[in-house]
């Protein structure tokens, strides 16, 4: 019995999610304060491309796919920014354990992505990332218009498809 | 317990939020995100694996994270629900609640939060409220945090509050003070320096009342930490210490000692090249907020951990627990991408990690001939810092390469030597320290663009604990959607016969945007998961897994 109503918790709850997606209107970043690589403090709200799509990316340096998720962007980075005129950016929610691995780490793997730190989670819970990689696309009024999370070999075209979407919807 | 906040005005207010700031003079929309995850097990008994009868046959994790935004306002809730909780996890974790919940103001420079929070003061030496789904852990503050920006470059918090036990709360009260000053950010001299300069300091204090019928024990106990970061050009240097006045608990063994804590760390990044050094010495610095609390229970401190965090099967199968009544420890990591169309970059290039730790004891002799170390009620041992401890808890070698070979083939391949001392890390004496070699080849193969495989090859030797293991994962990805995978562990080198088992897993799934669904059969093996140096057991099971998670 325990059992079937812990299931139908589950049901509702996921209905509530799903009506409460409709709910979602305004789609502009929150307000959060976060750092630079250098510790200098920085702002959500005011990530800019100008009037072009931003890619922000969670990550962090112990998690696996998402190291193959930077890897394959990068390879491919040049292309896109020419393409598309598109910017990745990179919020790293290592904590105090591994913070301090993150500008060595992305120095080392030569990413050219704008890099910042996430230390407490703030910035990751009030965008209600669960896990990570967790990928959000941003047109270029700067409003969410897609998410994804995970990553599978070959993900990073999803992410792209939606970009040129956008760009093709804005002329 | 169950549905307690469902009774209380302020969980109503929270739900009530939105209707109240919407009805403000406010042009602004409000924004709606959240999250859910569901995991769900059904378990077989295997007594050849260890796996114990479960009585409920099936069991269930679950929970739901709201956030609203509107202009200055946020609120939140998190409804958590253990049907009864999966095997492994605390059995306090029971019924349904909303443990979790707030509403902030944000504005003019002055952020107040009211309600449950995650907060961390520095590297979270002295205070770290957080939450770690995985190994069962949140110990979120319910009370009030306010946040004050004078001006530019100078950030002031303070806080107090009660933390997250389970469902309940712990009985200490724990207040905290911490500011922050950026230099190049305050004075406008300094503003384009190549030196960045920000320091800061922390002042945490808990009480709780005294009723032991033996030791006078102190009610407040006091914490305090400092902290010094620069940074100029490709090089950053980062310092913390903290001192805590003595605070006899269980952990500790009763004893009155202070405690401090040291943490240095390095880094040096240019284009293509990265190397971070570090070091600690910690000594006697559990701080929980009851201190007759043990596991992971009502921590306010967090020690930051310097073995690396590592995520293959194996190389994360022997993981380091920090040693919070004292350890001294270093670590390196080197990270190098040889140039492509080079003779050992190869047409893609090629990036190297070397990484090394080492965690020792901390040195403690006794304070006079008739106190033995760490012996209750007393001072407990002096820890000179001229000295090193003699013992190994810890130590790992490890290097990797990751490379590209062609348009369809990826290869990735370690190599790792591990000391690791069960006496200590297991508390379980007698049993000596592990050696265990192992090596790990990740294969990624993609036959076109909506196809790909997977394989792991890895191999663990070691000739303590359950000896030597080997294992095999293929993974298919289609249209980096779906994926199927199947796995298998075997631990062929158990001195028990009947103990060399092949732990098969299969498993399948879908991803779409943020939603995900994941489904596995199979036998999973004992062991421990750790994050960040905190670290779980996880019992064996064998049966069913169901995952689903959902973003928006």
């Amino acid at each position: 019995m325990k059992n079937i109503i812990a299931l139908c918790t589950a049901f509702i709850l996921s209905i509530g999610l799903i009506s409460a997606q409709e709910l979602q209107s305004n789609k502009k970043l929150p307000a959060v304060t976060i750092k630079t690589l250098e510790g200098k403090t920085a702002n959500s709200s005011d990530f800019n491309n100008g009037e072009k799509p931003i890619i922000l990316s969670f990550w962090a340096t112990w998690c696996r796919p998402c190291l193959k998720e930077m890897t394959a962007i990068s390879e491919v980075y040049d292309d896109w920014t020419e393409e598309t005129g598109v910017k990745l950016i990179a919020v790293s929610i290592d904590d105090s354990k591994t913070v301090r691995n993150v500008a060595p780490l992305v120095s080392g793997k030569s990413w050219n992505f704008e890099f910042y730190l996430d230390e407490n989670g703030d910035f990751k819970r009030a965008m209600s990332v669960n896990t990570v990689p967790h990928t959000f696309i941003l047109n270029g009024k700067g409003e969410i218009v897609a998410q994804f999370t995970a990553f599978g070999e070959g993900g990073e075209k999803k992410l792209i498809e939606k970009v040129r979407e956008i760009i093709s919807k804005d002329n | 317990m169950r549905f307690k906040y469902i009774n209380s005005p302020y969980f109503w207010f929270v739900l009530c939020l939105p209707l109240f700031t919407a009805a403000q003079e406010n042009n602004q929309e409000g924004r709606l995100s959240g999250n859910f995850q569901t995991d769900i097990q059904y378990y077989n008994a295997d007594s050849l694996i260890g796996a114990a009868e479960v009585p409920e046959k099936l069991l269930l994790n679950a929970f739901a994270n709201f956030n609203y935004v509107k202009g200055p306002f946020s609120a939140g809730l998190r409804f958590e629900s253990y049907q009864n909780a999966l095997v492994g996890f605390d059995p306090r974790y029971n019924g349904n609640g909303i443990p979790y919940k707030y509403i902030s103001y944000n504005n003019y420079g002055v952020e107040v939060t009211a309600g449950n929070f995650y907060e961390q003061f520095g590297s979270g030496m002295v205070l770290r409220s957080y939450e770690e789904k995985n190994l069962g852990i949140d110990n979120a503050i319910e009370g009030i945090r306010l946040k004050i920006k004078p001006v530019e470059g100078i950030l002031i918090k303070a806080l107090a509050g009660n933390q997250r036990l389970y469902f309940e709360k712990g009985v200490g009260i724990v207040r905290g003070v911490d500011a922050d000053f950026s230099v190049n950010n305050i004075f406008e001299r300094f503003k384009d320096k190549k030196t960045f300069v920000s320091f800061g300091g922390s002042f945490v204090s808990k009480y709780q009342q005294d009723k032991d019928p033996v030791y006078i024990l102190p009610k407040n106990v006091g914490a305090m930490a400092g902290r010094l970061n620069i940074s100029r050009g490709k090089i950053n240097l980062y310092s913390e210490y903290a001192y805590k006045i003595n605070d006899p608990c269980v952990v500790n063994n009763y004893i009155y000692k202070p405690g401090d804590a040291l943490y240095i760390s390095a880094s040096y990044a240019q284009k293509g090249l990265g190397i971070m050094v570090a070091a600690k010495r910690i000594d006697n610095m559990d701080f929980r907020s009851d201190r007759s609390a043990t596991a992971n229970d009502l921590q306010i401190n967090y020690m930051p951990a310097l073995s690396k965090q590592h995520v293959y099967s194996f190389s994360s199968m022997y993981p380091y627990s920090t040693q919070t009544n004292g350890e001294m420890g270093i670590q390196s990591e080197l990270t190098y991408n040889i140039k492509k169309n080079t003779i050992l970059g190869g047409k893609y290039g090629t990036s190297v990690t070397v990484n090394f730790s080492k965690i020792n004891s901390l040195y403690k002799e006794k304070i006079n001939d008739t106190t033995e170390i760490q012996q209750k009620g007393t001072l407990g041992y002096s820890a000179p810092w001229n000295k090193m401890g003699k013992e190994s808890y810890f130590q790992d070698v490890n290097i990797s390469l990751s490379r590209k070979i062609n348009k369809k083939l990826r290869a990735f391949v370690m190599y790792m030597n591990q000391l690791y001392n069960i006496d200590v890390i297991e508390d379980h004496p007698g049993e000596g320290t592990l050696n265990a070699q192992i090596g790990i080849v990740d294969l990624s193969y993609k036959f076109n663009d909506n196809n790909s495989l997977r394989t792991e090859w890895q191999y663990l030797a070691t000739k303590k604990d359950r000896g030597d293991w080997a294992m095999f994962l293929a993974e298919y990805n289609l249209k980096s959607t779906w994926f199927v995978a199947m796995s298998d562990q075997y631990n062929l080198g158990n001195t028990d016969p009947n103990k060399r088992i092949h732990y098969l897993n299969v498993s399948a799934g879908i991803t779409k945007n943020a939603n995900r669904v994941a489904i596995t059969y199979g036998k999973q093996r004992e062991g421990v998961v750790c994050i960040g140096g905190v670290c779980r057991n996880v019992p064996a099971t064998n049966g069913f897994l169901i995952t689903v998670s959902s973003s928006f």
